[in-house]
């Protein structure tokens, strides 16, 4: 069972997953499972998980940026600032800012790649800088931007096209496509690896596997169908990690940031411009700090001073818990996804049952350090066969 | 007959699905040195880990007697007390620190009511204990300005200052050049004439021959035999047959005569300076042929693989001048991409360190090189890229269960067939190896030779730095020799031997 033992990290944190979701409806009796619950651990989970894409690659390549939680603060809150001051369209400013998220990434890689400055060090100027900006912009007040379509972003769904028995058709036909999607998917990998004859699960777990997951998605459809459909949110948050699964797994830029982690002296032998790999790197870990700040800020509609403090560290968090191994080269976005999940699970669970603050993140310390405990475990027992 | 040190009786260790050990049996006398031979993945290096306690007692069986008692060692610390040092192939030294530091690492020399580290005795003593190995050097030099041979001097300085009664090397040589090699091999022998018995495990049949007072062989798992060098005259062949179980005729197989063709790679008044405006490559100009094997031969140190580097897309960031033409048009190869695009593929000394992605599997690392043939617009065909790597695993016989197989859970010879296939796949018309079969064992070298014969059979031009003179003797159409960062000779094949590439090697840059 050497396929299973070669996964039995990711296996092991959707089991997590479950558990934990498992124990906190049990003991918030159902609350917890509650179709608005569900809702809102996503809208909560959002724009980590944005950072958490990106901080996956970010670690993959054997950096680390600390810049990010007050650069997504900063930023959200001059897409705030722009909305109320100037008339320019909604789309507009949304793309002004990602244009100066990936501007900042792409000065923080330069920094990091050509003059060769510690990515810790550049990252943590880079924190004080926008924390510092995050004031000046906001000039210590909640600024408040008066846009119905913006708020859409981070607190509306998407149109429900016709209601049926309840249901929000979109929604299901989402879902369904989703389901369907995935397991088309699958059955070609597994046919595939079938003729290369690669080991791939027993038959019978492998229809297990898409049988749990596929009613998994349609059961959290079902659930958000009936309350008021996918929110913008989810869908936003989807799409980019849609986008960066298919940029990690199946092009040249994705086989050549895992060659960078792996071994960049090799990488570099092979042809492959690492500094320039770094730069894009930490350019969409620009991008990405702009789309979670635009999040966060449509999610409250306001823009505080003190915005996305500390996110950074959830971001960072998310990717180890998701398997993402410090040693670099390592680590999948789906991954970091399910971690960014896991967490937001926590808090969002501790606070239904009424467990305070301090306990909350003195557990959601040690679920950190099991993980990756666990991690190192199975991750011997691979090298050891 | 002389009393025996160690014995280890009948020892078998299992890991999951393999027998590691199958009943290996060996007695080491005191005051001699024993050698240990056989092909990679016989189990010398696992032998030595049952001994050295990194296997605790209990997770093997058999018994192991040393100095007359059963010993059973539960981790290093255990063996290191009673007087058994092991000296890796990896150095253990702490490169930031000193010497003197590096040598009483872990056994400190205290005084003092408060058991403070004794530094003033700690450099006396070191300075002592340098000279047992004949280096005569200021104690207070961090180790990471020395060259690789003193550092492992500094290694086995180590040891010895724990009173070591049996001194374990592996491949001690594997990363020496000649003069060094000889420099250890004779210290070794110095050192038994002190009353210090070691066991060596090597692949240099040359030196297990010149040093061994006995030579155990080891294949699968087993104990094959133990020779006598004293008694009987024992020859290479003979340690080779035993090692494969088969007779190689040749250990570097004939190439059928090859039509030497047009210069393919030229390089003229080649010079580069490094970050600190030192100059490590003078004047250099040198060319390939089609068909042609050139050999670069040389002293550690003399800047073969720099030259190879800067050639190869200045991938050490020197300042460089001079230029490179293939097939008599200039090229300029600012980076690998564009050494890689014109034709030019480095396979490296250092598998593990630069070569390979050890946590990726086969296919990715024969892939990585080239993706932009197994890719469209960015995006890859891994149904292509899977049948290349097939292709490259049948071609050049790589030993492995599957290409999903990790690289870094692979023997040596077949990380260099992998390493080989990920250059092969660029369509290099220039192969330049660095220490090809450095590490790797008899069988697998013989595989790499016949493939590079095969290679310049079809047109390609091979640029080969080796530290063993043999196999650029055995190998080459042509030898350049370098010293100091400078050609001192080019040789045909015919008038080169090994005294002459010696004195080359020697004569110094000036």
């Amino acid at each position: 069972m050497n396929i299973i033992r070669k996964n039995v990290r990711e296996y092991g944190m959707y089991i997590a997953l479950i558990v934990i979701w498992l124990t906190f409806s049990i003991t918030s009796n159902g609350l917890f499972m509650s179709a608005q619950n569900i809702n809102n651990l996503f809208l909560q989970t959002g724009y980590i998980a944005v950072l958490a894409v990106g901080m996956t690659l970010v670690i993959i390549i054997r950096h680390i940026d600390l810049s990010v939680g007050y650069l997504s603060g900063f930023l959200g809150a001059v897409t705030a600032l722009l909305l109320i001051e100037t008339n320019i369209p909604v789309l507009i400013v949304l793309f002004i800012v990602v244009i100066i998220g990936i501007f900042v990434g792409l000065m923080n890689g330069s920094l990091i790649a050509r003059i060769g400055i510690p990515s810790f060090v550049v990252t943590l100027a880079g924190m004080l800088i926008f924390r510092g900006g995050l004031l000046q912009v906001t000039l210590s007040q909640t600024l408040i931007p008066r846009s119905d379509f913006f708020a859409l972003i981070g607190s509306g769904y998407i149109p429900s096209i016709r209601v049926i028995s309840g249901m929000h058709l979109s929604t299901l036909l989402l879902g369904l496509v989703g389901i369907l999607f995935f397991a088309v998917m699958e059955i070609k990998n597994r046919k595939n690896k079938i003729d290369y004859n690669f080991e791939v699960l027993p038959l019978k777990l492998f229809i297990m596997k898409i049988l749990v997951i596929s009613i998994a998605i349609l059961y959290i459809t079902f659930l958000l169908a009936s309350h008021r459909g996918f929110s913008w949110t989810l869908l936003i948050v989807l799409a980019v990690v849609f986008i960066y699964h298919f940029i990690m797994n199946k092009t040249v830029l994705g086989r050549h940031i895992y060659a960078v982690g792996g071994n960049p002296e090799a990488a570099k032998l092979s042809g492959i411009n690492v500094k320039f790999i770094t730069t894009i790197v930490f350019g969409s870990m620009g991008l990405l700090s702009a789309i979670s700040g635009i999040l966060f800020t449509a999610r409250l509609n306001s823009a505080g001073p003190n915005a996305g403090a500390g996110f950074e560290l959830d971001a960072v968090a998310a990717a180890y818990i998701g398997g993402v191994s410090a040693a670099g080269g390592v680590g999948k976005v789906t991954g970091s996804i399910i971690g960014a999940l896991v967490m937001a699970s926590l808090t969002n669970g501790m606070n239904l049952i009424g467990i305070g603050v301090s306990f909350q993140y003195i557990i959601r310390g040690i679920v950190l350090i099991a993980a990756v405990i666990f991690d190192i475990r199975t991750r011997n027992m691979k090298l050891a066969k | 007959m002389a009393n025996v040190l160690l014995e280890m009786k009948n020892i078998i260790k299992e890991f999951p699905g393999v027998i590691a050990l199958n009943n290996v049996n060996i007695q080491v006398k005191q005051g001699e040195i024993h050698c240990l031979v056989g092909e990679n993945g016989a189990g010398k290096s696992t032998l030595m880990k049952v001994l050295s306690g990194v296997y605790p007692y209990g997770s093997y069986s058999g018994e192991i007697i040393f100095n007359g008692e059963i010993m059973n060692f539960s981790n290093i610390s255990d063996s290191e007390n009673v007087g058994i040092a092991i000296i890796y192939q990896e150095l253990a030294l702490v490169p930031e620190l000193s010497i003197y530091e590096n040598i009483f690492l872990g056994h400190e020399i205290k005084s003092g009511f408060l058991k403070t580290v004794d530094w003033n005795e700690t450099v006396i003593r070191a300075k002592a204990e340098l000279l047992k190995v004949k280096l005569n050097i200021n104690p207070d030099v961090k180790v990471k300005e020395l060259g690789i041979g003193k550092q492992q001097l500094v290694e086995i300085t180590k040891a010895l200052s724990k009173n070591v009664k049996l001194l374990i090397l592996d491949e001690p040589t594997a990363a020496l050049n000649e003069g060094d090699s000889e420099n250890l091999l004779n210290l070794l022998i110095e050192l038994k004439n002190q009353g210090v018995t070691s066991i060596m495990i090597s692949h240099k049949l040359k030196e297990v021959l010149a040093i061994a007072d006995t030579i155990t062989v080891l294949r699968d798992g087993q104990t094959i035999c133990s020779l006598d060098c004293k008694g009987t005259n024992v020859t290479e062949s003979m340690i080779i047959k035993n090692m494969v179980g088969r007779e190689i005729a040749d250990i570097y197989p004939k190439r059928k005569s090859v039509d030497i063709g047009e210069v393919n790679l030229e390089v003229k008044n080649w010079n580069a300076f490094d970050k600190t405006n030192r100059h490590v490559l003078k004047d250099i100009n040198l060319n390939v042929r089609k068909g042609e094997i050139i050999g670069i031969s040389g002293l550690m140190g003399s800047g073969r693989t720099e030259f190879a580097l800067s050639i190869f897309g200045n991938s050490t960031d020197y300042k460089i001048s001079g230029e490179t033409f293939i097939e008599g048009n200039e090229v300029l190869l600012k980076t690998p991409y564009h050494a890689i695009k014109s034709g030019i593929a480095y396979v490296s000394e250092d598998r593990k360190g630069n070569g390979l992605i050890l946590i990726n599997d086969i296919i990715e690392n024969i892939s990585i090189a080239n993706l932009k043939k197994i890719s469209k617009y960015g995006v890859l065909n891994k149904s292509v890229e899977i049948i290349n790597a097939e292709k490259f695993r049948n071609a050049l016989k790589i030993k492995t269960p599957s290409i999903e197989q990790i690289v870094g859970n692979l023997s040596g010879g077949n990380q260099q067939k992998v390493s080989l296939s990920k250059w092969l796949f660029t369509n290099p018309n220039v192969l330049i190896l660095d220490e090809p079969t450095r590490g790797i064992d008899v069988g697998a070298k013989f595989e790499i030779y016949t493939i590079m014969n095969e290679l310049v059979k079809q047109g390609m031009s091979i640029i080969m730095i080796s530290s063993e003179l043999s196999e650029i003797l055995g190998m080459s159409d042509r030898v350049y020799v370098m010293s100091e960062g400078k050609i001192t000779g080019e040789l045909a094949i015919k008038e080169a031997n090994q005294e002459k590439i010696m004195e080359l090697a020697t004569i110094g840059g000036h």
